[in-house]
């Protein structure tokens, strides 16, 4: 006659009980808590639902098509590499044609004033975003306030978000990027070979209450930063006296860079 | 046993490769790493022994709660506030990384990978150096 049913579950639930009551399982219930300190926002951070930003093409193209004030503006301040050959090339913003940056549209008749003209392009920080889906590590993920955010160091580099962006807004570090920086900015780490990296929308600007550096960059006031799910802000106001367009939207991911045209 | 003549002598010379390092080192003492502490301030971020075992946890933990949970502020446990950035904060200190973190990290034998990115902002004239402009394009 071995052990009872109702013995051997009294057994193990004391045994339960007593293994969860030792400090050992107390660490593995609540792992890395490091003892007495506390973390919290910074009182300057900008509190919004839902960052977005808004360009007046407009005012771009009326300061030259030739200007790239934001695009430098970011390259100094995140230590961004510069490649001459364009199968390494690192882009946080840039610049493209509307004809392609809005393939989509199919419409051969487009004005002249944006047909042949470039567009400021970024990461759009979508609602639906399918790099952060399909990231195996979460090293990319969605904060509450609306940005797209990669943890560098979780990235493994298996890239499967460049090839879920419908935007090409990722890129992947083929090389050591450090001897290919022009400018160190010495408060923004670099990257490592073997990450992939974006926009971050400067969340380490907005946290501690700046703007993004592009829209402090430029000299005309052309790009527009706010809060979507504020009614008053400047963005809103804006948008609901312009009309504007944003990239793919057929795809269903909800971008957040609005056009205005 | 059978070909003891061949396994005992085999077991010795084994022996022999295997405790060399012990006999090869024994009597002789590495010295331990020291350090070299910052001299301007007294105090670091959390008290000097738990900073000595457990930096690596704090470091760890500051990294997910910025990178992840938008907080940059630590409070620590003497009610100090921080800046949780190891580059900006840890470094401005502790700002030789060769005299501080590598003496320890070389003499156990370890690699962070913080330094693939982060590096010491007072080394930066070192670097490159050309701001960005229309005209180095």
């Amino acid at each position: 006659m071995g052990v009872s049913r109702r013995e051997f579950l009294k057994l193990a639930g004391l045994t339960a009980a007593l293994g969860l009551g030792t400090g050992t399982a107390f660490e593995l219930l609540a792992p890395g808590q490091v003892e007495a300190g506390e973390y919290l926002r910074s009182e300057n951070a900008l509190r919004g639902k839902r960052w977005a930003m808004a360009f007046d093409v407009k005012k771009c193209l009326a300061n030259g098509e030739d200007c790239r004030i934001c695009i430098d503006a970011c390259i100094n301040e995140h230590n961004i590499p510069q490649y001459d050959n364009p199968l390494h090339e690192i882009k946080w913003i840039w610049k493209d044609l509307y004809k392609y940056a809005f393939e989509d549209t199919e419409n051969p008749y487009v004005s002249d004033d944006y047909k042949d003209k470039p567009f400021i392009l970024l990461c759009n920080h979508c609602d639906e975003p399918p790099c952060v889906r399909v990231c195996p590590t979460q090293a990319t993920f969605r904060r509450p306030d609306g940005i797209v955010m990669q943890d560098m160091h979780r990235c493994i580099g298996c890239r499967f978000c460049m090839a879920a962006c419908p935007y090409g807004s990722r890129n992947f570090n083929w090389l050591d990027p450090r001897p290919h920086i022009v400018h160190y900015n010495p408060k923004y780490p670099t990257r490592r070979r073997g990450v992939v990296e974006k926009c971050i929308f400067c969340n380490e600007r907005i946290d501690v209450g700046k703007k993004p550096v592009c829209v402090d960059a430029c000299p005309v006031g052309a790009i527009i930063f706010g809060d979507l799910h504020d009614p008053n802000s400047e963005l809103r106001q804006v948008l609901r006296k312009r009309f504007s367009i944003r990239r793919k939207l057929e795809l269903g991911t909800k971008p957040s860079m609005f056009y205005l045209i | 046993m059978y070909d003891a003549d061949k396994i005992i002598p085999g077991l010795i010379v084994f022996l022999i490769i295997v405790l060399f390092p012990y006999y090869y080192t024994m009597g002789r003492m590495v010295p331990a790493p020291k350090p070299i502490k910052p001299t301007k301030y007294k105090k670091c971020v959390e008290p000097l022994s738990y900073m000595r075992a457990a930096h690596m946890d704090i470091l760890d933990a500051w990294r997910d709660e910025v990178v992840r949970h938008e907080k940059r502020v630590y409070v620590s446990s003497t009610g100090k506030e921080w800046d949780m950035s190891l580059q900006n904060e840890c470094l401005r200190c502790h700002d030789n990384k060769a005299k501080f973190c590598d003496r320890c990290h070389n003499y156990l034998g370890v690699k962070p990978y913080c330094w693939d990115c982060h590096f010491e902002p007072n080394k930066i004239k070192e670097l490159p150096h050309k701001m960005m402009t229309k005209e180095t394009m």
